[in-house]
């Protein structure tokens, strides 16, 4: 392997894993603050996509991308207002196969307004055969977005919830639910806003990486698994863990290319999946007592 | 024998459809009633699973696949090519190869319908063994995650795999003789052998499951579910309980996968996609997780319905809208569904109704 | 022999030390009570013993077989029946089937011969359910045999958990806290019910915080505090011992 082969499919897998590591953290950001795995987390990376391209004819794409991300936030709001707010504490059970529903649902309905065609975002910068060069490879420009506005979104959130009020205040919701409430967090709104970020990260993710992989109805559901894998690779809600984690998948996949047949790159991350389940469900990071503290 | 009560009614019922198609003219019908009966099959099986013993299956069409892409690759796949290898002439010693003439005139040798349906339901069997040892050690979350990886490893690789057919599946598989005089296969003449070959079957593996449902085994799965602590304290294996009933569940799904497969000709990876296994726990779902009888009219009349294309092109959305429906409003399945309760619980819905320990100001 | 011998045995659960070198035996035929204030790690050993837990070190003893380290089914199996504190009821089961599962180990049907409705099978069913149904005759809750289990009220629930602790035939019976949340007339009831057990033949360990019944049935009693044990002696002694005193009631 020449080393500018090397660099490109480094930069392939830093991307690819970015993208892991965002879902990975609307799933913590939402199990942390309620227990639940939302299996409609990918379809927020999808709607963000697809609303955006829609909207392309009509407004400048930064405004698209704007508005793809803010429409996805209410509707990640009204997924949880709708669908999970007014459920009397529901058995685990029952959690996973309305989420699942939703996923299905969701997709289903993207499916039934733009169709199965497949469509990408322009780039942000140039065409798709625009490069720059970095340490020898030439690399397209919207690689970089998406670590950038990846990275970014790391950031933003370390900040949100470590200055923050409201931050602080989801995390102590995470910490101890009736800790919080007592201490007058309404928890509710909490639940709320965790799905609003979730859904927000996700759609900005699905936006800017459109041009490199494109979008259609059903990119979600590969998406949330993978997103899933990481998450629980890292230790299920430990988000800096999972950027670790996203970007240990997505190298792992991208150099898998070189030897595996390419059918089965995706079956790479299941299968690491099913490993860390049976072996070590805590994750790589997590520890089992923490593990076992977010009660089933 | 009064619980058999209820499966002579529909034995009854059974052929009284058939009679009545055949004499209005209507046994189109026929085919679709029999393909439900095998997926039938599949979700009685799972509801055990899931219903009594507790555990969630997000996979479980990987088992059907298993079973008919097994099946229906050693009934098709020709091996004279190999003729001469001893694992070849091994086969042919016992009698469990087939030879003859393919359509093109060339020779052609391969499994029996017999032997072929065998080895898949083993094959099944084993791998749900395997899968199952560390999978069911694991709980909720986990579990289900887990069971959707695996169902979607095996669509990877029979949609990846040449031997099975990469995206056009297999197809001019053989049909089947049970026994001379009863074979499952697609021949419209048949219609009426195999609705009731379909239906014996699966009224055979409700027999099994209804027996096994009130027997030591079937209390001791449900003591598990109520209480897995308490289960093992008097006694009970819960990993190896949890385990067998699962293989089981695996073997119900894998002897409908090969019959099917036998019936229609043919098999295509979309029967071991994550909609096929979602749609099988909706209908568990529906049909009340711990009631067998649900499990099998919803099994029936939702496959029928999706069969005869009632639901048009929204056809996985329906499953969708339906596990999200009834998880919200009977989460205990329609049959048994509380009126009073499900109502106060759209009224909370609607906020026309506080729900206790609601959070009004924050205390001072 | 004792039936039951405990030897230096430790749980911590990280930091905390919850059982702290703990040695003590059982006699068969013997009532042996294990008191102490809460958190004085009483149901921790009990978990112990029963296997829910795994001890971080120290030998259990039963019948001269060590069981440390055994899952529960397997202790089970060696003749250990216990209650739980918080009542463990198999729910969206009758209280006759609560009881009859717990004849488990008295049958033996399995998958195939289940499914199959074999003749021995059906004949093993009859005497489960009518030895059960003894059970539930000799707790006098008989009357509420086809009533889902967890739908009784908490005495009754308490009294289909001990039938079905009985139905195992155990040799050793480990009871947590059987007089909690009873009022006294129903504590005598489970006094009496213990007593009838010990003439059974089967050795009783309990857990409980009902002094008066504890000092009425027990002919032993060991003192926890701090998951250490800091008295074993008889129930007359133990009233006197200064140092349980002290832990009691505080200097």
């Amino acid at each position: 392997m020449t080393a500018e082969l090397f660099i490109q499919y480094l930069f392939a897998g830093i991307t690819y894993g970015a993208i892991y590591a965002i879902v990975a953290i609307g799933f913590n950001i939402i199990y942390n603050t309620t227990g639940i795995i939302n299996f409609a987390q990918g379809e927020f990376v999808m709607l963000g996509g697809m609303i955006s391209i829609s909207l392309l004819p009509f407004v400048p794409m930064p405004v698209a991308i704007a508005l793809a991300v803010i429409l996805t936030m209410i509707f990640g709001a009204l997924l949880e207002i709708c669908f999970i707010r007014w459920l009397e504490s529901p058995g685990v059970l029952r959690m996973i196969i309305i989420t699942i529903g939703l996923s299905i649902l969701t997709r289903e309905v993207a499916l039934h307004i733009w169709g199965e065609s497949i469509r990408s975002l322009p780039y942000f910068v140039g065409d798709e055969i625009t490069t720059v060069t970095i340490l020898g490879a030439r690399i397209s420009p919207q690689v970089l977005w998406v670590i950038g506005v990846c990275g970014l979104m790391v950031v933003f959130l370390s900040v949100f919830f470590q200055t923050t009020s409201v931050g602080r205040e989801m995390r102590a919701c995470a910490a101890n639910r009736k800790a919080a409430i007592l201490c007058g967090i309404n928890t509710r709104n909490m639940v709320t806003l965790s799905f609003i970020l979730s859904a927000g990260m996700g759609a900005l993710a699905g936006c800017v990486m459109s041009p490199i992989t494109s979008t259609e109805y059903d990119i979600g559901t590969g998406l949330a698994i993978k997103g899933f894998t990481v998450a629980i690779l890292g230790g299920l809600g430990n988000s800096m863990a999972a950027v670790g984690a996203g970007l240990l998948l997505g190298i792992l996949e991208a150099f898998s290319i070189s030897i595996l047949p390419l059918a089965f790159k995706d079956a790479i991350a299941i299968t690491i999946l099913l490993l860390i389940l049976f072996v070590r469900p805590h994750g790589l990071f997590g520890s089992s007592a923490a593990a076992g503290l977010k009660e089933f | 024998m009064k619980k058999m009560l209820p499966l002579a009614v529909v034995a009854l019922i059974v052929i009284a459809i058939q009679v009545i198609t055949g004499l209005t003219d209507t046994r189109f019908y026929l085919t679709q009633l029999t393909m439900s009966a095998y997926y039938a099959l599949l979700i009685i099986g799972l509801c055990v699973v899931m219903g009594y013993a507790g555990q969630i299956s997000l996979g479980h069409a990987g088992f059907f696949a298993i079973g008919g892409y097994v099946s229906a690759a050693l009934t098709t796949r020709n091996l004279v090519a190999h003729k001469e290898t001893g694992l070849v002439k091994m086969l042919d010693g016992f009698g469990l190869l087939v030879s003859g003439q393919d359509i093109y005139g060339d020779a052609f040798m391969a499994v029996t319908p017999w032997t072929a349906c065998i080895l898949a339901v083993l094959c099944a069997g084993l791998i749900a063994w395997i899968l199952g040892i560390p999978v069911l050690k694991l709980k909720g979350h986990y579990l289900a995650m887990a069971t959707l990886g695996f169902g979607i490893i095996i669509y990877r690789i029979v949609l990846a795999s040449a031997y099975f057919g990469e995206a056009d599946g297999i197809s001019e598989v053989p049909g089947f003789t049970l026994v001379p005089g009863l074979t499952v296969s697609g021949d419209f003449g048949a219609r009426e052998e195999n609705y009731y070959i379909a239906w014996g079957l699966l009224i055979l593996g409700m027999v099994l499951l209804r027996n096994l449902i009130d027997s030591r085994v079937g209390r001791a799965l449900r003591s598990i579910h109520g209480s897995e602590e308490a289960a093992a304290s008097v006694g009970v294996n819960t990993a190896r309980y949890k385990l067998s009933v699962f293989v089981l569940s695996a073997v119900f799904a894998a002897v409908a996968g090969v019959f099917m497969v036998h019936y229609n000709g043919g098999i295509g990876p979309s029967e071991a996609g994550v909609m096929k296994s979602v749609r099988y726990v909706a209908i568990v779902a529906v049909g009340g997780m711990a009631h067998i009888w649900g499990a099998l009219i919803m099994g029936i009349v939702l496959n029928f319905l999706s069969l005869r294309g009632v639901f048009g092109s929204y056809d996985d959305a329906v499953f969708g809208f339906i596990l999200i429906a009834i998880m919200l409003f009977a989460p205990n399945g329609i049959l048994s569904l509380n009126w009073r309760a499900s109502v106060e619980r759209l009224l909370t819905f609607a906020n026309l109704r506080k729900r206790p320990g609601d959070q009004t100001d924050a205390p001072s | 022999m004792p039936l039951l011998e405990v030897s230096r045995l430790h749980k911590k659960f990280g930091g905390l030390h919850a059982v702290n070198d703990v040695s003590f035996a059982v006699e068969k035929g013997s009532i042996k009570a294990v008191i102490g204030p809460n958190g004085a790690g009483k149901t921790t050993l009990f978990n112990l013993i029963t296997g829910a837990e795994a001890a971080t070190s120290g030998e259990i003893q039963f019948n001269g077989k060590a069981i440390q380290g055994k899952k529960p089914h397997q202790i089970a199996a060696c003749g250990i029946a216990r209650t739980f504190q918080n009542i463990k009821l198999f729910h969206d089961m009758t209280a006759l089937e609560n009881v009859m599962v717990g004849r488990h180990l008295q049958s033996r049907a399995g998958f195939m011969a289940s499914m199959l409705n074999l003749p021995w099978t059906l004949r093993e069913e009859k005497q489960i359910r009518q030895k059960s149904e003894e059970l539930l005759e000799l707790l006098e809750i008989a009357d509420y045999a086809d009533v889902e289990a967890t739908s009784l009220a908490f005495g009754q629930q308490r009294a289909v958990e001990f039938a079905r602790a009985l139905a195992m035939e155990p040799t050793l019976l480990l009871l947590d806290e059987p007089a909690a949340g009873l009022n006294i007339s129903e504590t005598a009831e489970v006094g009496r019910l213990i007593g009838r057990i010990r003439d059974f033949g089967i050795t009783v360990l309990l857990v409980e915080h009902d002094m008066s019944l504890v000092m009425e049935i027990s002919d032993e009693i060991a003192v926890l505090s701090f998951g250490q044990k800091i008295a074993e002696d008889s129930p007359a002694a133990i009233q006197d011992n200064k140092e349980v005193i002290r832990v009691y009631l505080g200097d």
